[in-house]
């Protein structure tokens, strides 16, 4: 199966995955997992971007909207106390199907409230309703003027979750119970796991790569660059335009909001940090410096760029850095930083000898 | 009429005071090739754009096999089997020419999001026929050469070719061509004629839009003259040769 080479890079990426597990072990220094698995999930919305921007050629500033969409809706539904409701018709049905669960929070507070994975199922859901809302009426415009709707989407999102109590106004929501998901694994911030979360979050990552990775080689991928190259050629062509950006829109929305949900449970808090302009500008200058139509270029940049803002190595320049690489990006390399000539050779070397 | 593939009738179009189009009817028969002609300005294009979707008719209607698609969008235009060419060509210009060609089976294929992201079994064979299918297309038109070639490194003379193909690729029953021999040499207008003729051969109907005459008389069978947005004649080319009102337009009032 010819096909298969298209998976090398994902087989090479687990290898590495496990190797710097294993450096990290040999130098006690497992404590930077943390940020590599926060950074993961981050990378998530990248990914989700990726498709949108690179590939089918429309800009979103509105992506960390999406992201906090997800967080918030799984945080609250997961912290929101349903006992002075439990003898509810409603609240007691949805015990009676195994929607909610019992746990006591750091005060030793009793809490019914649902359970992650119903919480995680509904933030989708949810995100991917407000999508395809927001994306049906904005997705026809072209250019910047699609840019700037998106951005005033953010807005929208982030002014709401700074002014509604529910979701903790400036303090956002915590006290996020961990994620039990099959077998004993759980997302869950705290140092006991941070192992296995380390491989939970690659895990998911390597699956949404690859969900990517086919969807640009299929079909559908080939009509969404087509979209992004001649869009009324595309059209004459039979593909309906409207229908695919529009669902490429949503998808991306999707990954964002997984990451979102995930990345909720495992620091047990979101805050309105995670919905302000700058996070959405992030997203895109990392997509842009990964070289817009590559997934790879995403994702590696995804999460060198965020380990690097999370340690806290740029310091309190992090939005800074971010606004001059979109910058520089956009003078010295437009086509992504693997596309500069010299890099391109090393690229194409490579490719000769995998 | 069942020899009829495709009809205009009484079809308008207005870009603020200025008519377009206006109240053109004519009908292109199955397996024909029927060449709209008339000078810059004469509202070819726009009828061009009525007829596959592009832009919405004010008045009039467009019949294809005996129902009206008056309005419909492009995609779906093109899902009914009417193809088109563009008077600039429109390739995807980063892709390569083998995936140009493979666009043009969008119609004819079916994987959708989940299937593509899945890369079910069905998902792939399909793929592989359509990239089988492009490459016939491609070696048709003697193209196989440049299959993995990105479109925007060829020649102007063969990307032109390669939108021929993707056009192809869409099996379709009526292909619109705009303006096919403009830039061109007459050498290729040449080639281009040859073309055409073996489109048609192969049980297509063309709809040609175009301003060279040498190419229109040569291989059209009737030929609709335009001016000023209105139909001013129609009929064999050796006829509309001869029509004054057609000489008048073109050559000017003192030939007439």
């Amino acid at each position: 199966m010819m096909r298969l080479r298209m998976y090398y890079p994902v087989f090479a990426a687990a290898a590495l995955i496990v190797v710097l597990h294993l450096v990290l072990a040999l130098f006690g220094a497992t404590y930077y997992m943390t940020q590599i698995t926060m950074s993961a999930y981050y990378a998530l919305v990248v990914i989700g971007l990726c498709l949108l921007m690179g590939y089918a050629g429309q800009a979103s500033l509105g992506h960390a909207g999406f992201f906090a969409i997800g967080g918030y809706a799984s945080a609250v539904l997961t912290t929101y106390n349903l006992n002075p409701f439990r003898d509810t018709a409603l609240i007691a049905r949805c015990q009676a199907l195994g929607l909610t669960m019992q746990w006591q929070d750091i005060y030793g507070t009793d809490i019914l409230s649902f359970a992650p994975w119903v919480a995680c199922v509904a933030a989708l859901l949810l995100t991917g309703l407000v999508a395809l809302v927001i994306g049906a009426s904005v997705i026809q415009l072209k250019g910047h003027y699609l840019a700037m709707a998106t951005l005033g989407f953010g807005l929208i999102v982030y002014r709401i979750a700074l002014g509604t109590p529910v979701l903790g106004r400036a303090d956002g929501v915590s006290n996020v119970p961990s994620f039990h998901l099959l077998a004993g694994l759980q997302v869950n911030g705290r140092a006991p796991f941070r192992v296995q979360n380390y491989y939970i979050a690659w895990a998911v990552v390597l699956v949404a790569m690859v969900l990517a990775l086919n969807l640009v080689h299929s079909r559908v991928g080939r009509a969404m660059r087509s979209i992004h190259e001649n869009e009324e050629a595309a059209h004459s062509l039979g593909v309906n335009t409207y229908r695919y950006k529009l669902a490429v829109f949503i998808l991306s929305a999707i990954f964002a909001a997984i990451g979102g949900v995930l990345l909720t449970h495992y620091n047990g808090s979101i805050g309105p940090s995670e919905v302000t302009v700058m996070k959405s500008v992030r997203y895109v200058a990392i997509v842009a410096v990964g070289g817009m139509a590559n997934l790879w270029g995403a994702l590696v940049m995804g999460i060198v760029l965020n380990f690097l803002s999370l340690r806290g190595v740029f310091g309190s320049f992090d939005d800074a850095v971010f606004g001059a690489i979109l910058i520089a990006i956009m003078i010295f390399a437009p086509q992504g930083l693997l596309r500069v000539p010299r890099l391109q050779a090393l690229t194409a070397l490579l490719r000769r000898n995998p | 009429m069942s020899n009829v593939l495709l009809e205009t009738k009484g079809l308008a179009r207005s870009f603020g005071g200025v008519h377009a189009v206006r109240d053109v009817s004519f009908h292109v028969p199955t397996e024909s090739i029927k060449a709209v002609i008339g000078p810059n300005g004469a509202g070819k294009t726009t009828l061009f754009n009525l007829i596959a979707g592009t832009l919405a008719p004010h008045r009039g209607e467009v019949i294809y096999r005996g129902q009206a698609i008056t309005g419909h969008k492009p995609h779906a235009v093109a899902a009914l089997g009417i193809a088109r060419t563009f008077q600039t060509t429109k390739l995807f210009p980063h892709m390569t020419v083998l995936e140009n060609v493979m666009m043009g089976r969008h119609t004819r294929t079916r994987s959708g999001f989940l299937a593509g992201m899945l890369n079910l079994p069905g998902t792939w064979r399909e793929h592989r026929q359509t990239e089988a299918k492009a490459h016939n297309i491609l070696a048709d038109l003697g193209l196989a050469a440049y299959a993995g070639e990105t479109a925007c490194n060829l020649s102007f003379g063969r990307q032109r070719l390669v939108e021929f193909a993707r056009a192809l690729a869409t099996e379709p029953s009526l292909l619109l061509l705009d303006e096919p021999a403009a830039g061109l040499n007459i050498y290729e207008t040449q080639e281009l004629s040859q073309l055409i003729l073996r489109i048609r051969a192969t049980g297509i109907t063309c709809l040609v839009v175009e301003h060279d005459m040498s190419l229109v008389m040569n291989i059209s069978d009737e030929v609709v003259v335009l001016d000023q947005g209105q139909k001013i004649a129609e009929g064999p080319p050796a006829q509309i040769q001869r029509h004054p009102e057609v000489i008048r337009v073109y050559l000017g009032d003192e030939h007439g």
